[in-house]
């Protein structure tokens, strides 16, 4: 993985001095709150309802065993024992003081790690596949291009002052694990017809209170202009998004006002003056990047490990696991498996200091000491020998991360809502928990297969819920809270938004009205291989409407 | 002033403390509790704008952080919080059993 370089290592020192000083003049009163709120949000350090939150930046999701045991010792050390892992495969800490926020990011710093443009009207941390590097279907790895683009978009000071925040999420592979449709900026490598790989350039795809899936904004970039055609996406946006408005300040607002082919023809126009200037990426550079994720010394291995097979045919519990949890590696008799965070009754995203040190731990036994964070909140080994699988699996189980439900029902995505985020208008965790102990059994979840849903607390959407293939939206209806339901969305390549199917349920209805959405789901689906989603575009809305809208008194909504 | 003031539902004044950012509510005696049940009730309008604005007092002395009013009702339970947002920052702890971690403190501690 990429390591810091003496010029990484000094600006991320330098400003945790920074920041040490300016909590310094806040607590001596040097500083108001209103002058000292923008310094603390540059450093990622929000306040919550009931205690700061800091938000520690994972670059595209890659982390070292000795960066999981530093999150760990931080958890431990400086909060209440645990981490929550959020949708932009970052950490959040819910619990840390003030005074002692300088600490962690000192701590922090010592594993390269940092909490710079976590918020803030700036270029967020740049997201990735969770598989870059070892994904079977992968064109090339994601990883290096996320890491041109964070060394290219730290501090930049053009676009330290945006109209509004900007979030750009990388994949390598056509599979699309990392949301590209939904994100700021998205980027696609894709081969041409001449064979030449490069990229694809989406825009103005975002979620929030107006959900848009971004359009082609380029259809082929040769690689040595990535960043230069990024920086006139980002210098068209930054001189005409709006500043008048937050809600219609994002760059999806700007691209539907101006419409999709005209802002591409005003990107070209700017991207022509810069192209060949000092953006041009020359190809020693790339290679440079590209040095730092070469391939970690794979052992040749036979793809058909008879004991990972054994294990499987003698543990029922285990082959479950291995069925739903891991995919295939690129390397032979090597495989990925994803952790999930999301146990029943768990709160989606959350880790113990343990369990982080143990992940840690399991990383170096059995994934060449390193880990994933997924923008579903689950964490994975990206390196496993199939002949280790089951060892790691008995480690998991005794403290809960043996969970089989990647991708099933009960692998929700959850923000922290109205428990923790003063933005929130209704609670997302315990409905995630309710409806993980509703649907905790193992059968049922591989018999309705493929079903992603997603819960977010309010209409800015850090939960997703517009491209969940059910998502709950949570409203405040006077005091209490309701939660709305839509149907059909997704997040990959047949990225679609979730169309609202009635009016909104109560608490205490929502958990028996997604059961029924799932019934509706298996009595019309014309086999098991005919997923929830696919069932949904085949027969529309009407029937599950009628399902939860029909003449039972137990399933009708609670209140319009 | 009380005499003329408008009637309103009851009002308290809640901040964040700077320290460590903790829910806490202006009493009687012009301090700041953590405990809701502490928080000084005004039943009128301009005593509740008083409170609110003698809070800019601690907010110099980097006590507190961004007071405001929150609107009370007396229930058999006694004065709770009409949101359901303010109900849980008076908990100072999400509503949900720590699956992970502690609500109490630093598990160190």
């Amino acid at each position: 993985m990429y390591r810091y370089d003496e010029f990484d290592a000094t600006i991320v020192q330098e400003r945790v001095q920074q920041f040490r000083g300016q909590v310094a003049r806040r607590l001596a009163g040097e500083l108001t709150e209103e002058q000292f709120r923008p310094l603390r949000l540059k450093n990622g350090l929000y306040l919550q309802l009931h205690a700061y939150m800091l938000r520690v930046a994972v670059p595209y999701g890659v982390l070292s065993s000795k960066q999981m045991r530093k999150l760990a010792f931080i958890a431990r050390r400086y909060d209440r024992g645990f981490g929550h892992f959020t949708t932009r495969q970052n950490i959040q800490y819910n619990w840390p003081q003030l005074s002692e926020a300088a600490d962690i990011l000192e701590h922090l710093a010592e594993v390269e790690m940092h909490a710079i443009q976590t918020s803030g009207n700036c270029i967020r941390n740049v997201t990735a596949d969770q598989f870059a590097g070892v994904a079977a279907d992968e064109i090339e790895d994601p990883r290096i291009w996320g890491e041109i683009i964070r060394q290219w978009s730290t501090f930049h000071p053009e676009f330290s002052y945006l109209p509004r925040k900007f979030k750009i999420a990388v994949t390598g592979a056509p599979d699309d694990r990392a949301a590209v449709r939904v994100h700021d900026i998205g980027i696609r490598i894709v081969k041409n017809d001449a064979g030449e790989i490069g990229f694809e350039v989406l825009v103005g795809g975002g979620l929030g209170r107006t959900p848009i899936i971004g359009v082609v904004c380029r259809k082929f970039l040769p690689k040595q202009h990535l960043l230069s055609y990024l920086e006139a996406i980002l210098r068209v946006y930054n001189l005409l998004g709006r500043r008048d408005n937050i809600y219609k300040a994002r760059i999806k607002i700007l691209v539907q006002a101006t419409g999709g082919e005209k802002f591409a023809a005003m990107v070209e126009e700017e991207w022509e003056k810069i192209k060949d200037g000092p953006l041009y990426l020359p190809q020693a550079e790339i290679e440079r990047i590209h040095s730092y994720f070469a391939p970690p010394a794979y052992e040749t291995l036979p793809d058909n490990e008879p004991a990972f097979e054994t294990a499987k045919l003698e543990h029922p519990d285990f082959a479950r696991w291995a069925r739903a949890n891991t995919v295939r590696h690129r390397v032979p008799g090597y495989i990925i498996a994803t952790v999930s965070l999301k146990p029943e009754s768990g709160a989606p995203g959350d880790a113990s200091a343990d369990q982080m040190d143990l992940m840690a731990d399991l990383a170096d036994a059995f994934s060449l000491n390193e880990v994933r964070v997924t923008h579903h909140q689950n964490i994975v080994f990206p390196n496993l020998r199939k002949r280790d699988l089951y060892a790691l699996w008995q480690r998991l189980k005794p403290v809960k991360l043996a969970t089989p439900n990647l991708g099933f029902i009960s692998d929700i995505i959850a923000c922290p809502g109205l428990d923790y985020c003063s933005l929130a208008n209704a609670r997302s965790i315990p409905v995630a928990q309710r409806l993980s102990r509703h649907f905790s059994d193992p059968r049922k979840l591989e018999e309705v297969g493929e079903l992603r849903l997603n819960i977010s607390g309010c209409i800015n959407a850090c939960g997703h819920h517009h491209v969940g293939h059910i998502g709950i939206l949570g409203v405040d209806k006077q005091g209490q809270e309701f939660y709305q339901v839509t149907l059909g969305g997704s997040s990959k390549d047949d990225a679609s938004l979730g169309k609202i199917v009635g009016a909104a349920f109560s608490e205490d209805d929502i958990v028996p009205a997604i059961d029924t959405i799932v019934e509706t789901y298996l009595a019309n689906r014309t086999g098991r291989d005919e997923r929830f989603l696919d069932t949904y575009r085949r027969i529309g809305i009407d029937p599950f409407k009628e399902a939860l809208y029909g003449p039972v008194p137990a399933r009708r909504p609670a209140a319009e | 002033m009380g005499a003329q003031s408008q009637a309103i539902a009851a009002q308290m004044v809640t901040a964040n403390r700077l320290l460590d950012g903790a829910t806490v509510y202006l009493t009687a005696g012009n301090g700041w509790s953590e405990r809701f049940v502490d928080g000084a009730l005004w039943n009128d309008k301009d005593s509740a704008d008083s409170a609110l604005k003698a809070s800019d007092a601690a907010v110099a002395a980097r006590i507190v952080v961004g007071p405001y009013l929150i609107e009370v009702a007396t229930t058999g339970e006694g004065p709770l919080p009409t949101s359901a947002k303010e109900r849980i920052r008076a908990d100072h702890k999400p509503t949900f059993a720590p699956e992970v971690g502690s609500w109490t403190g630093r598990i160190s501690d």
